[in-house]
């Protein structure tokens, strides 16, 4: 039985596979602002004899196939997270909009869950846009932080707010290097309030398209004082909770 | 509505086009989120109709009683004594609170970090849309939070006329004492304008409508402990909310009448969901008509809701005032022994409340608590946390909402609600 797990984010799209299970093919795409649509080109090649959803876009999803299941980002990463580090405790995910902290009890049942507020602090969209600030690409601003040897540490998390801190940082001087890792550093400090808000166990799991992000899973393995897990694929967690989830 | 009350609206000198615009969008937000929903009780339709007609025919009623020489008192707050209003003959009505309207006249008067309630009230009497304002012959205000405090010195230039009602911040005995000084100055101040005189038998009678209207706000709960649910979440929170707006009598007729019929459903093991739904106590923050933006997500997700412990909910109508005083003093003194066990978060310590919260999470079989605080609402918002760690420590999972009256966050609420259900079906 060839089941489908399709995570719909802000940013980007995740589709896992698994046959009987087990996981057989990934891919990912740009949300874009046809989500539909991406949908359907990630789906085309395969039939698939189940399809759950999550995400953002899962309910738009649902009424377009209307067998697929829906199920929540929470249960979602929890699934795939505890089949790729079994007897995890507590997720970290980070994603393009929302960041969240998950505690699952040993059984690997959701216990508590916390989300951040409407607005995107602290997640890869800021990330994204204090990049742009400073005038690097993704890559260019992981390193660049990562050269740092200390920081500067905003001291709004507004993406607006931020944005003009950095713009006077820079006109008074301040190396980009160090304006990096402090933004690095605020997104940490932030999670680790958020993540406070459930009770913290090993193993910690780090999912999201964030936790790529070399220098965040130092910054936040230091702040939660906790050794962090990544994931090969730590995006399609979600994804992969899904396909699982068809499975049972 | 088939009247025409556009030549009343105009008289109580309300701008017509505003309050078009905003009857336009109300009437098709109530279509969609109540009219869409499965197997009402039948008694709803009389609910459907005073919402249909809560700008035309209630305040008409309004008019006409004030042309009788009866006086209308608006107000925000459950701590308005109604008991006191009914026996000098005058009517209480909620004034409009629950919509973002005219946000930028309020924001001219308010900082943009008010809580959503006090802007809405700016709102609605700046922009000339609220009857309810119009209707009033004095606006009650009373000193809770500080958002609403420093408020009423603003509104008092905006409305024709305002009394303020001090409130305790502690229940000590200085408290009561004050409580019991301010409800008696709100005597004084009422038989002034009324010209009428307080007595016996006119309190009696006032405290018997306002506690006939509680025990049938009692009996509804009481029903709703049945699983199946017999009856939605929204349209318990609108009986709630209609209780602020609609003649007492009236009001406590029509719900007992819907309790028969809820009686027999459960009778029947008939409900609105199915036996097993998982079931949530809503605990917080008023929701003011026509707030019903996080009652509809809940519901929208296949849970239903049995309780609000809110101001427009169980906290306003827990306890009866005692009747037994034999003179006008001993009935205030219930009076304020009433109120003052109103588990309101302006008070400190507000033990009571988490302790009332559990008892209705358990009276009424709920699986978890989803406490509303509405943005910039210190007070509710800071009891959130530890209200939050003694449910969760007593086993009662508990998802913490914040938000206002926007709903750009919808999404976001939906996908924390959603996985919060998952977890109470386990």
């Amino acid at each position: 039985m060839l089941s489908a797990g399709i995570d719909i984010g802000s940013r980007a799209i995740k589709l896992v596979l698994a046959r009987d299970g087990c996981p057989v093919h990934e891919a990912v795409v740009d949300t874009g602002t046809d989500p539909l649509s991406a949908c359907r080109r990630l789906l085309c090649d395969f039939t698939c004899d189940q399809v759950t959803c999550t995400g953002y876009g899962r309910h738009l999803f649902q009424e377009h196939w209307p067998d697929a299941k829906v199920i929540s980002e929470i249960k979602a990463v929890a699934a795939g997270a505890t089949t790729l580090v079994p007897g995890c405790r507590t997720i970290v995910d980070i994603g393009g909009q929302d960041s969240k902290a998950i505690a699952l009890d040993p059984a690997g049942k959701v216990q508590k869950f916390v989300m951040n507020d409407r607005c995107a602090a602290g997640t890869g969209q800021f990330l994204e846009m204090m990049a742009t600030a400073l005038g690097c690409s993704r890559e260019a601003f992981v390193h660049a932080a990562l050269r740092a040897s200390q920081g500067r540490k905003l001291s709004s998390m507004c993406s607006v707010f931020a944005q003009s801190e950095v713009v006077s940082l820079i006109a008074r001087g301040a190396p980009r290097d160090e304006m990096a890792l402090g933004v690095h550093q605020s997104i940490a400090s932030r999670t680790a309030v958020l993540a406070g808000g459930v009770p913290l166990e090993a193993p910690l799991v780090f999912t999201g398209g964030c936790a790529r992000n070399e220098c965040l899973v130092r910054l936040i393995s230091e702040a939660l004082r906790l050794p962090v897990h990544v994931p090969v694929s730590p995006q399609t967690v979600a994804a992969l909770g899904c396909a699982l989830h068809s499975v049972a | 509505m088939s009247t025409d009350y556009r030549p009343m609206w105009k008289e109580l000198g309300l701008d017509l086009d505003a309050h078009d615009a905003l009857l336009g969008v109300l009437g098709p937000l109530y279509q969609q989120t109540f009219m869409t929903q499965p197997n009402r009780p039948d008694g709803m339709k009389y609910f459907d109709f005073v919402m249909s007609e809560v700008h035309g025919l209630r305040i008409q009623e309004l008019v006409e009683a004030r042309k009788a020489g009866r006086k209308v008192v608006g107000a925000f707050c459950t701590f308005v004594p109604e008991e006191i209003v009914l026996a000098l003959d005058g009517i209480l009505v909620g004034l409009c609170a629950g919509a973002e309207f005219a946000t930028g006249e309020a924001e001219k008067h308010l900082p943009r970090n008010t809580c959503a309630l006090i802007k809405g009230a700016f709102g609605f009497a700046l922009a000339r849309v609220c009857p309810y304002v119009s209707a009033s012959d004095v606006i009650v205000g009373e000193n809770t939070c500080d958002g609403k405090k420093k408020s009423y010195e603003i509104f008092r230039d905006l409305v024709p006329r305002l009394h303020v009602m001090d409130i305790p911040q502690v229940k000590s005995p200085e408290g009561r004492a004050l409580m019991r000084a301010e409800f008696a100055r709100f005597v004084a101040f009422l038989e002034q304008i009324t010209g009428r005189d307080m007595n016996v038998e006119s309190l009696k009678r006032g405290i018997a409508a306002v506690n006939a209207k509680r025990a049938a706000m009692h009996r509804l709960a009481r029903l709703r402990a049945a699983d199946p649910a017999p009856i939605s979440g929204l349209d318990g929170l609108l009986m709630n909310q209609v209780y602020f707006y609609d003649d007492p009598a009236r009001f406590t007729g029509s719900v007992n009448a819907i309790c028969d019929e809820l009686e027999q459903r459960i009778a029947r093991q008939e409900g609105v969901v199915r036996k097993g739904t998982p079931r949530i106590l809503v605990s917080g923050c008023p929701m003011a008509v026509p707030n019903w933006k996080l009652p509809s997500i809940i519901e929208g997700t296949g849970a239903v809701i049995v309780g609000e412990e809110s101001c427009v909910g169980e906290r306003g109508t827990q306890a009866l005032t005692d009747d037994t005083g034999r003179t006008v003093d001993e009935l205030l003194d219930a009076i304020v022994d009433r109120y003052l066990k109103i588990d309101c978060a302006i008070f400190t310590p507000n033990d009571s409340r988490v302790e009332h919260i559990l008892a209705m999470a358990g009276s009424l079989k709920a699986d978890g608590v989803v406490h509303y605080g509405l943005q910039f609402c210190s007070p509710y918002q800071i009891e959130a946390g530890p209200v939050e760690k003694r449910l969760e420590k007593e086993g009662l999972p508990t998802l913490r909402i914040d938000t206002d009256y926007g709903q750009e966050d919808v999404g976001q609420i939906r996908t924390r609600v959603e996985a919060f259900i998952e977890r109470l079906r386990g």
